[in-house]
């Protein structure tokens, strides 16, 4: 023993940036620039190998890299530096990632052109470089949302892995990892991939994601996807229907036992790219009441955008007459008006107590969407309205899916945090969400009175929840906006978070007190604060 | 409406603050020298190591104190006069109050060693302590190696602290084992293996003698009790605290080592009380210290002050002993006591798995089989399972049958406690 210890002594410091770890970074940023000059139409012989090259050069460097940076450390929490590094930590280098991500969506959003995207297959630049891999898998030349889907599910990999080497201690961690991995490139990527290969002349199915549901996918409904199922038969109208079920059933049950995580951290791809890729910016999220206030107002009022959105759209392509279809417009309105009317008048009836502070909220919320359904009865058909269906379609579609989702919900994670999108914008999130507060077996809960007020759940929490007001009072955690990604119980020095399903009863109990004192004050204290409440 | 006084914004002092603030309306003054906001000061590390920025420390928003009415003032208490009900702080003068709260925490130990005042020898207790500690270990260029005195708490956290910035840590512990004044064998085994694992040049079985100094007068080496000498560039004092209580010579408080109080937390001045790190219990519970020093303690004694002050006399009676801590990776929870060794009247049974970096062990009396406490390693227990065993006085049988329902650790973790419970249970059979 003594031998060793003096030797340590004389030993280097254990190692920094590693030469190895530099090499990795190296090849990782030649691939993107083999990327960028097949961007700027170099031509490059064997272009396919150049790209499996470029692509397997990538995944490698991520991986390479990380592995070096934790290979000599014992499994644990890895956040050493987060806060040190101007990469992570909000400054000079996360602006420039920011504004070089930004740019980049900027471009694939709304001038895929640069990107090469030709008309009838005639790429170049980036699109045409990609074009062997979707060949390969689609049997079509690839589109700008082919470079960008490769990518992403890379990303997602790549960065999965990470993820899974990061949180080698943690099997919470690793499974819902290896589950967006798995729904990310079997649902994602490759599942619409292969259903293109079905197609023929006269049968073709839509592009669907099964894993990717109405209203975040908002424009599942609209016409055209809903002629591209009608016409592609038992297969398309199976579709369909799975969509609807999605929402409506799937959605709902599986939130009541598991809570919002099972999508939001288990499935999404966003959640997904916000977990793996998004990972390093957890941190930045902002944890100040007035965000969570913001929060509440933008995430619900893209819900009612969403639903009156979809409403106005379906309800444009639906006929007046009710004897040709049973649904026409009319019915249509009054289904979705007597549904909303019926869930809204239940959570009164039920879940008044939860919902005291929120009722007004909810009630504005309520009143906005059938104000909105009135106006789409009676200014249908009146073109000049500024509110015309197309206009709210391709409104939304500009704003939420495209703007919010991809060019801020992405190209801020090394400023705002990598959950901008879940948090503020997304309106399945909002949904799955208001399930989760009011109707639904998940919380977290906390260890008696362990709780040092240390702060790291709070810092980690990637939805800006402030974790530690709980804990520090010993109340569950029961918030809209938990995706379940289970960071905080991860990061927490003394073990007191703890995430589970469990009994409804209880389950909210802010007059809880902290296990430790004398029997009878706890008494007293929990007299005093259900008495204030 | 009385004025309530509290010196110390720690969690002993902001606890009773935010206490007395729903159970009243009187006006309440915190006064602090350290730093204008409350602050967790068990986070101190993790700012160091880049895990937090400051601010994250701090659990309220600056704009909780005045919502709430808590008046904040930044000065340092000088002395206070009892008699006059009058405080002496050294920026506004004299300070008047109805009702005095002492909370002023504790300080590091220093027990005379030669070279103690040098420049880069310091411990770890205050936000001024951390702001010295960038600047004499920012990095491994400007400290090549630091030398930890004291194998405690604080200690360890920081040979932690430092081995993230890659500074070499040697780390003298003046026992055989780490922190084997509280941990049985087998858990102290455990973690000094662990602190080896993590590169710490771990000496235990020795004591510092002298601190050299530079011709700046700067720490240049560290003198052990075996007569080595290893070149430092800081070396860090963490051989345990003490109260903070110089201020209140010639007062007529009565101090003995922190400041005696009665189990109302009353010192010997009707309306002057001390609670938390600073406080002592001229009758603590049996088998308890009168001077617990730790962030639960002070929170409890908060708590009960309030009530005490509010509501109706409340005494300090705080339940089982728990607590728990962070050796690098390995997490420890207690609760109830366990002894360092067994003996007549304590039997141990104890469970490890070496590879998982896992333990358990279980105290209980072998005449009545009463539970006496459990410690953990890698491995999360309930609190209010264990609370309630103690208080019920549950037999080790009944723990022991019933460990699973105090399971804490995340889902999908492995199942170790039926591993546990069936070893346990078969070890409690043989002896
Ligand atoms: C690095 C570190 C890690 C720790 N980790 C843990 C842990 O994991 N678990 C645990 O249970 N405990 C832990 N502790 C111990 C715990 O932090 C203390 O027990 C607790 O903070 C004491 O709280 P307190 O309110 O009594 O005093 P303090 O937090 O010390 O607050 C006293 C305040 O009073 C101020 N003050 C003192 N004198 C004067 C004066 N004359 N005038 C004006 N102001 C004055 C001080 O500056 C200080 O701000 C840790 C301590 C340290 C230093
Ligand atoms: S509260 Fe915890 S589990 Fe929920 S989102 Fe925040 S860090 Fe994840
Ligand atoms: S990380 Fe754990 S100990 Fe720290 S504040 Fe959060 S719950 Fe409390």
């Amino acid at each position: 023993m003594d031998t060793t210890t003096s030797m340590s002594i004389a030993a280097d410091p254990p190692a920094g940036a590693s030469i190895l770890q530099k090499v990795w970074a190296f090849l990782g940023t030649c691939a993107l620039g083999i990327l960028l000059l097949a961007s700027f139409n170099i031509d490059l012989p064997h272009r396919q190998w150049w790209l499996y090259g470029s692509l397997t050069l990538l995944t490698a460097g991520i991986i390479g890299y990380t592995f070096e940076a934790y290979k000599n450390k014992p499994p644990g929490i890895k956040n050493d530096g987060v806060w040190h590094s101007s990469l992570t930590n909000g400054g000079l280098l996360g602006w420039l990632l920011g504004v070089a991500i930004t740019f980049f969506y900027v471009i694939l959003y709304f001038y895929p052109q640069y990107l090469g995207l030709g008309s009838d297959g005639n790429n170049s630049g980036l699109v045409a470089f990609f074009d062997p891999l979707s060949r390969l898998l689609s049997g079509n030349p690839a589109s700008q949302w082919f470079v960008y889907g490769t990518l992403y599910t890379l990303g997602i990999l790549a960065f999965g892995i990470k993820f899974l080497w990061k949180y080698r201690h943690n099997r919470y961690e690793k499974l819902r990892t290896l589950s967006v991995m798995f729904f990310q490139t079997a649902f994602a990527f490759l599942i619409p991939e292969f259903m293109a290969r079905l197609n023929t002349d006269d049968f073709s199915l839509p592009y669907y994601d099964l894993k990717n549901i109405w209203p975040l996918n908002y424009y599942n409904f609209e016409q055209w996807r809903i002629d591209q199922f009608i016409t592609a038969g038992d297969i398309g109208l199976a579709l369909l229907i799975f969509g609807v079920v999605s929402i409506f059933i799937i959605t709902p049950v599986l939130t009541y036992y598991y809570g919002k995580r099972w999508y939001c951290s288990w499935v999404c791809g966003c959640g997904g790219l916000a977990e793996t890729v998004g990972d390093p910016f957890r941190q930045l999220s902002d944890k100040s009441v007035f965000a969570w206030k913001v929060e509440r107002w933008v995430v619900h009022s893209v819900l009612v955008f969403s639903v009156l959105m979809t409403t106005a759209v379906v309800h444009s392509y639906l006929g007046y007459d009710a004897q040709k279809y049973w649904l026409n417009k009319d019915v249509f309105l009054i289904a979705v008006a007597l549904f909303l009317t019926v869930l809204f008048a239940a959570i009164w009836k039920f879940k008044k107590e939860e919902l005291q502070k929120d009722a007004r909220y909810g009630a504005i919320g309520y009143l906005a969407v059938i104000l909105g359904l009135i106006g789409i009865h009676y200014l249908s058909g009146s073109n000049v309205f500024l509110f015309q269906a197309e206009t709210l379609r391709s409104t939304y579609g500009f704003l939420i899916g495209a703007v919010f989702s991809g060019v801020i919900g992405t190209g801020f994670y090394p400023i705002f945090g990598n959950r901008v999108w879940c948090r503020f914008g997304c309106p399945m999130a909002a949904i799955l969400g208001l399930q989760q507060r009011l109707f639904s077996r998940f919380r977290i809960t906390t260890n008696g009175g362990q709780c040092i007020s240390c702060g790291n759940c709070s810092t980690y929490c990637e939805m800006g929840i402030d974790v530690r007001a709980y804990a520090q009072k010993g109340e569950n955690i029961v918030r809209a906006s938990c995706v379940g990604c289970g960071v905080c119980s991860a990061v927490c020095p003394r073990g007191v978070l703890k995430l589970e399903n469990g009994p409804l009863e209880g389950r909210i109990n802010s007059e809880a007190v902290l296990t430790g004192n004398d029997l009878d004050l706890l008494d007293l204290i929990k007299e005093e604060k259900t008495w204030k409440n | 409406m009385k004025h309530i006084v509290i010196i110390g914004n720690g969690i002993a002092g902001i606890t009773a603050a935010r206490h007395i603030r729903k159970l009243s309306d009187h006006r309440i003054t915190v006064i602090s020298s350290e730093t204008d906001y409350f602050f967790s000061r068990t986070a101190l590390m993790y700012v160091y190591m880049g895990h937090m920025k400051f601010e994250h420390t701090q659990p309220y928003e600056n704009s909780f104190w005045k919502k709430n009415r808590i008046e904040l003032l930044n000065d340092r208490v000088e002395k206070i006069d009892p008699g006059k009900r009058a405080l002496d702080l050294r920026k506004s003068g004299t300070f008047t109050f109805d009702t005095l709260i002492i909370a002023t925490g504790s300080k590091p130990n220093m027990f005379g060693w030669p070279g103690q005042d040098l420049k880069g020898v310091q411990g770890l207790y205050s936000k001024q302590d951390l702001d010295l500690l960038e600047t004499h270990a920012p990095d491994n260029q400007t400290c090549k190696r630091a030398v930890i005195v004291g194998g405690g708490l604080i200690g360890i956290e920081l040979a932690e602290m430092l081995s993230s910035r890659n500074i070499p840590v040697t780390f003298l512990v003046r026992e055989s084992g780490f922190w084997n004044n509280v941990l049985p064998e087998g858990e102290s085994n455990m973690i000094t293996r662990h602190i080896r694992e993590h590169h710490i040049d771990l000496r235990l079985d020795t004591s510092l003698k002298e601190i050299l100094s530079d011709s700046q007068g700067k720490v240049r080496a560290v003198v052990t009790d075996t007569g080595e000498e290893i070149p430092a560039d800081l070396c860090g004092i963490t051989a345990g605290v003490r109260p903070n209580i110089d201020f209140l010579q010639g007062s007529g408080i009565e101090t003995d080592r922190g400041i005696l109080v009665n189990d109302r937390l009353e010192t010997n001045i009707p309306g002057i009380y001390a609670i938390g790190d600073c406080a002592q219990l001229r009758a603590p519970k049996k088998g308890r210290r009168p001077i617990e020093a730790v962030w639960y303690a002070g929170r409890m004694m908060g708590e009960t002050l309030a009530y005490h002050l509010c509501k109706k006399p409340t005494t300090y009676n705080p339940g089982p002993w728990f607590n728990s801590a962070k050796f690098f990776d390995i997490e420890y929870q207690t609760y109830g006591l366990v002894a360092p060794e067994t003996s007549e009247n304590e039997q141990h049974l104890y469970w490890e798995d070496i590879k998982a970096k896992r333990a358990v062990n279980i105290a209980y009396d072998p005449e009545s089989e009463l539970f006496l406490g459990i410690n953990t390693l890698g491995l999360r227990l309930s609190h209010r399972h264990f609370d309630q065993w103690l208080r019920e006085k549950a037999s080790v049988a009944v723990v022991l049958s019933n460990l699973e329902q105090a399971g804490f650790d995340p889902e999908f973790y492995p199942d170790f406690i039926r591993e546990i419970k069936t070893q346990l249970t078969q070890l409690l059979k043989t002896t």
